[in-house]
């Protein structure tokens, strides 16, 4: 007979609103992992896009996203024609903060060379870049709709594509128009200063700027031994795709992440400590049903057991609740929520173990009750 | 006390006492109690508030251990100069004797069957045959037509007499009862003392009842009183009330 279902069912309705308490309880620990997650898989996503092995910014600096970089736009041809590297791109990343339809739009700006590597990987709606200029392709996560025009700077764009998932680790939904444009953007100066600076005499200085160049190798060449090459040149860093990547995870998104972890760890502990609590007064509220299970000869197993299976119920139900509730409610976030399997398993194991040691205050409460209180006296 | 019986007794206890603390805190809760019951015997136990009666069931029933004597229970010795024989004293208590509380304590989040088929399950029963000996003693005590229902939804006779029936469950030959009439009017308590006088007869048990219950003395074998941690026999003819 199990006494562990019979009580819940007895009680189901106070039992299932805890589950529910401890639910969306856990479903904030769920959603502090998947908004982490999300935070990491948006800030690799961007330095994914271009698909390359190696990264070339100005020397001395970890960029472009951890760090400014600005390189001469023409040392791409120099890059593509070093040996081992397949093909070379130029790219200028800027944050943009425009008007579209009176409301405020803040777009992560990217500017690549139309047939060269750093645009899209791939279109979701529409088609890529076609013109060198006035065309934009943007993320879905900006609203915007093919056909819509966009003014950046002082000029306008109009929407030809949509891309899905791309954007900035600050959360900005991304945007790619050609290099020249993204060039004009970054580094014309507005009509009026323009004017100064050509009285002054020094206007006019250029604008072909890149704040990256990236390239892909050719099959079974490394990109250390290409790196090395590049960094020679005195003027210039090189870093590996990896080396990047793990760039933008100690520096943009640690911080991020050891707050995030943190907190999601002081939520576990709350949820052990209100597991622990809920179970031991449970206990407490059956002292007498334990006593008299005690004295008519109920062996200590069938009480722990009774005690450890209703703390497993609640966090396996608390659980289910929570898991279910962020599944359906995570695309409504601000932010990307990326929950993998594994995150909902680890969690879930975890869960099982606060269980465990949780029912322990009741266990232990529980043994200690002497059946002699199950008589009066 | 010495019951002048053939019979041999289901329960024998031989110069036990029992006290809590030491030095100036100690309390002498029993002393030196002798007591025999027999099959088929009702033994009341009178007296008043810390007397001892509590102490002395809770001996008899192996909850606690006396400090000195011994104990028989069913022939089997279980207690030797104050200490126990018996490692497992659950088992024994599940094997050998009932309880019967003053407030039924029935397991509220299972019906009157469930509480019935429990002890017979902690035994060893398996599912179904517990389940169709509790329904037979649910039927025997009168109370079949509640098996299904839960605690709460009986009233104090029902209730009671679901505890009796879990109480038998194991066929003890010794039936220990707290008050068992104190939460029942006259009425029910009389129905209550007529089943464990059944119990008594047809079962061959003894039972032992600690109870307050002046309506009730005059179904009792034998009366003992209980003063200062002494047993005392009571005739049975006499007012209980001037005894004590």
């Amino acid at each position: 007979m199990n006494l562990a279902y019979r009580d819940i069912r007895h009680n189901l309705g106070r039992f299932l609103l805890t589950c529910v308490g401890l639910g969306l309880l856990l479903g904030v620990v769920l959603a502090m992992i998947g908004i982490y997650r999300g935070l990491v898989v948006d800030a690799l996503t961007i330095a994914r896009a271009p698909a390359a092995d190696l990264w070339v910014v100005e020397a001395n600096t970890r960029g472009p996203f951890a760090e400014a970089s600005r390189i001469p736009g023409e040392m791409r041809d120099a890059i593509a024609r070093i040996a081992g590297v397949a093909e070379a791109g130029s790219l200028t990343y800027q944050t943009v903060e425009t008007v579209f339809r009176g409301s405020k739009l803040r777009l992560f700006v990217i500017g690549y060379k139309l047939a060269y590597p750093g645009g899209p990987l791939e279109i979701a709606e529409g088609r890529g870049l076609a013109r060198n200029h006035f065309e934009m392709v943007a993320d879905q996560s900006t609203g915007l709709v093919r056909g819509d025009r966009v003014q950046l700077g002082r000029n306008t764009f109009e929407v030809v594509g949509l891309t899905r998932h791309q954007v900035n680790s600050g959360g900005d939904p991304a945007v790619y128009i050609s290099l020249p444009d993204a060039q004009k953007l970054q580094f014309d100066l507005a009509p009026p200063a323009a004017r100064v600076q050509i009285a002054r005499g020094t206007g006019n200085t250029g604008t072909n700027t890149v704040n990256a160049v990236v390239a892909r190798l050719q099959a079974n060449v490394s990109p250390d031994s290409v790196a090395e090459t590049v960094r020679r040149w005195k003027h210039f860093s090189a870093i590996t795709q990896d080396g990047q990547e793990a760039i933008l995870l100690r520096s943009l998104v640690d911080r991020a992440r050891r707050q995030i972890g943190l907190f999601t760890s002081l939520l576990l502990v709350v949820s052990a400590v209100i597991i622990a609590l809920i179970i031991y007064t449970m206990t407490m509220e059956k002292l007498k049903q334990i006593a008299t299970l005690k004295l008519i000869g109920a062996p200590d197993r069938t009480i722990i057991a009774m005690i450890v299976q209703q703390a497993l119920a609640l966090g396996l139900i608390g659980f289910a609740i929570g898991a279910m509730l962020i599944l359906n409610i995570k695309d409504f976030f601000p932010r990307r929520v990326v929950l993998e399997p594994d995150n909902v398993v680890i969690l879930g194991a975890i869960v099982f173990v606060v269980c465990l040691v949780s029912s322990g205050l009741g266990v232990r409460a529980a043994l200690k009750i002497d059946p002699a209180t199950a008589l009066g006296g | 006390m010495e019951s002048a019986t053939e019979t041999s007794p289901l329960v024998r206890l031989r110069h036990i006492s029992k006290h809590f603390g030491e030095g100036e805190t100690r309390v002498d809760a029993l002393r030196d109690v002798s007591l025999d019951v027999c099959p088929g015997e009702i033994v009341a136990l009178l007296g008043p508030s810390g007397s001892g009666k509590t102490t002395l069931l809770n001996v008899i029933g192996c909850i606690i251990n006396p400090s000195t004597g011994s104990m028989e229970l069913d022939g089997e010795r279980v207690v030797d100069n104050g200490r126990w024989l018996r490692s497992n004293l659950r088992q024994l208590r599940l094997d050998k004797i009932g309880f019967i509380f003053q407030f039924h304590n029935l397991i509220p989040f299972l019906d009157a069957t469930e509480n019935v088929a429990l002890v017979l399950q902690l035994a060893g029963a398996d599912a179904v045959s517990a389940r169709r000996r509790a329904i037979e003693l649910l039927d025997y005590l009168e109370v079949g037509h509640r098996k299904a229902s839960m605690p709460a939804k009986l009233s104090g006779g029902e209730a009671q007499r679901v505890a009796i029936a879990r109480a038998l469950a194991n066929r003890p030959r010794i039936i220990l009862a707290d008050e068992p009439t104190a939460a029942l009017d006259s009425k029910r308590a009389g129905i209550v003392m007529d089943l464990l006088r059944k119990v008594a007869v047809e079962q061959d048990a003894a039972i032992i009842a600690v109870t307050h219950d002046e309506k009730i003395f005059d179904r009792f074998d034998r009366i003992f009183s209980l003063r200062d941690g002494m047993l005392d026999d009571v005739d049975i003819d006499t007012e209980p009330g001037e005894a004590v």
